[in-house]
């Protein structure tokens, strides 16, 4: 065996080590919602139950947490969008410095801490006398998913080609049109990869909301103060539920992309 | 400017001024500006705020710089957020490596499926999950009893142990997608005519595949430290009776002491760090802040 095949071949064990360890807690936790025991484990094995699906369907903390959860998700998509994709065009539009300062100031949210994000929208909104809750962790989230859907619509922009939008205008067509009809055509798939990055950031946020929340739950932060106060069981329950629902929408997301891609190749394909 | 005036027209110019606007003014510089604004007053009751008694002074950072325990947690939490980033990162760059240019690319998409899914489980149950297993009798331990490893159950939660394993095991693909990235957009041909002038395997990686990388790896290394050192619910869940974690002090300030006077200026402090922290992986591997956001 050569000395790369070699390399290649131990990589390989590694990679599927790695695999393991990622995978292997979590198919622990979902084993534990199946487990009849008080303690949220797979060892020992005390017989199959469905009882900590029961008891979470009964809880009504969580549903009005889940139903929090969406109506906050929601919410944040429908600002971060528009407020993301206009960041872009705007920053389409500049250059040199000016672009560089703007785009700092876009980009930080991002690489600013939870904690912080959360704390300063409390301090600030209070100055207003606007009280914790769901709509400040709205506005906390807000502030760096849109930061998100610019970065991806930016990107998407990369491939526009901003002589159509000359011909539109040409032909006598209005700038609502043109934004309607020919930019914004061209940046649904980055809009809708925003939208669907934008839930998932959403739905998980556990650090600026908990600054922001007030007395609201949302999922994640029932879940956390959940598993602080003891674990029981039907956190499990709600785990396993979870991933199989992230599993579900990972595969559909990542076929759809897919799709989108084939049908790129052969759109340039029967160009050539 | 003008270009955009002339494509939108004045109507939806202004609507994309304003938006953005909204957003940097009033969800990112002044909530910013209000956190160091507030850092600098005393916390006083609702009555007081504005009166004589309201007037700046650096009383809320004299607390920090005159508790010895806070200036510890606040270096440990520095030091223990560097070792997460840099194990990170060394765990991570051979998968990276692999799956970019060694693996067989119809495998990859699969590979990565299986990668993503714990990405998109929230890092709340990622970090429940590795509790679980972590436990004193939990699976890990008999597992490994199991196999005749060791004899006796590990305790596994004791010092900063599962703190740092825990935030490795939290943010470790927020390291290795971005090094993907980068790794995958180096030619591949560049790496055949090392290796056939003679390089050997290690030479190849430090003076080939990892320059070109440098973006990908300082923009790991950035979203692992700050989330590391942010984090709020690895160190309160996995931490021992001997760890503590800078955010857990501030939230005290917060939600115990309601001193959010002084909540805001070790918050800004942690702001603070992991500003400096981005510079300085800026001038390190002297890259741009665009390249770190990508």
């Amino acid at each position: 065996m050569s000395s790369q095949k070699l390399s290649a071949w131990f990589l390989y064990i590694y990679l599927l080590a790695f695999l393991f360890m990622m995978l292997a807690p979590l198919f622990v936790m979902g084993g534990a919602a199946l487990n009849d025991s008080r303690f949220p484990s797979v060892y020992p094995w005390k017989g199959f139950t469905t009882q900590w699906f029961i008891d979470l369907w009964n809880d009504p903390r969580m549903w009005v947490a889940g139903r929090n959860t969406v109506l906050v998700a929601l919410a944040v998509i429908a600002l971060a969008l528009p407020i993301g994709t206009a960041g872009a065009i705007l920053i389409n539009s500049l250059s040199g410095t000016s672009r560089a300062i703007v785009y700092g100031f876009m980009v930080a949210p991002i690489l600013t801490p939870g904690a912080v994000i959360g704390i300063s929208t409390l301090l600030f909104w209070r100055t207003f006398s606007v009280p914790a809750g769901l709509h400040l962790s709205v506005m906390g989230q807000v502030s760096f998913i849109a930061a998100y859907v610019m970065l991806l619509v930016l990107a998407r922009l990369q491939s526009f080609d901003p002589g159509l939008e000359e011909a539109a205008l040409d032909l006598g067509a209005s700038h609502g049109q043109v934004l309607r009809r020919v930019l914004l055509p061209h940046l649904y798939p980055a809009l809708g990869a925003g939208a669907i990055i934008g839930f998932f950031q959403s739905v998980e946020n556990f650090n600026v909301t908990l600054f922001t929340r007030g007395g609201s739950d949302t999922l994640t932060v029932y879940v956390g103060s959940m598993v602080r106060t003891g674990a029981p069981p039907t956190i499990n329950a709600l785990a396993l539920i979870l991933i199989l629902s992230t599993v579900f929408a990972t595969i559909v997301y990542e076929v759809l992309r897919r799709r989108a891609l084939a049908r790129e190749v052969a759109a340039e394909a029967l160009l050539k | 400017m003008s270009e955009l005036l002339r494509r939108y027209g004045f109507g939806l110019s202004s609507i994309f001024i304003l938006l953005t606007a909204f957003w940097l003014l009033l969800l990112v510089v002044l909530p910013d500006l209000y956190l160091f604004d507030n850092s600098f007053r005393p916390f006083l009751p609702a009555l007081d705020v504005g009166g004589p008694k309201d007037r700046y002074n650096i009383a809320n950072y004299a607390a920090f710089f005159q508790t010895p325990i806070h200036l510890q947690v606040f270096g440990l939490t520095v030091l223990f957020a560097s070792i997460v980033t840099a194990v990170c990162f060394v765990l991570s760059y051979p998968i990276a490596y692999y799956l970019a240019k060694v693996a067989d690319p119809r495998n990859v998409a699969t590979l990565f499926l299986l990668l993503l899914i714990p990405l998109w489980v929230s890092e709340i149950l990622r970090c429940f999950a590795l509790f679980i297993m972590l436990s004193f009798k939990g699976p890990l331990n008999m597992s490994l009893i199991g196999l005749g490893i060791i004899h006796e159950p590990i305790r596994w939660i004791v010092a900063y142990n599962s703190v740092i394993i825990g935030l490795v095991y939290v943010y470790i693909l927020f390291m290795l997608f971005p090094i993907y990235n980068a790794i995958q957009s180096l030619d591949t041909n560049q790496i055949e005519a090392a290796r056939d002038l003679g390089s050997p395997w290690w030479r190849t990686h430090w003076r080939v595949i990892m320059p070109h990388s440098k973006p990908g790896i300082a923009s790991g290394c950035v979203m692992v430290f700050m989330l590391s050192a942010g984090s709020l619910f690895v160190p309160s869940l996995l931490g021992s009776t001997t760890s503590r974690w800078f955010t857990e002090i501030i939230q005290q300030w917060m939600f115990e002491s309601f001193d959010w006077n002084t909540g805001a200026a070790y918050a800004f402090l942690l702001l603070l760090l992991c500003t400096i922290f981005v510079s300085l992986m800026m001038r390190v591997f002297r890259v741009s802040l665009a390249d770190i956001a990508k």
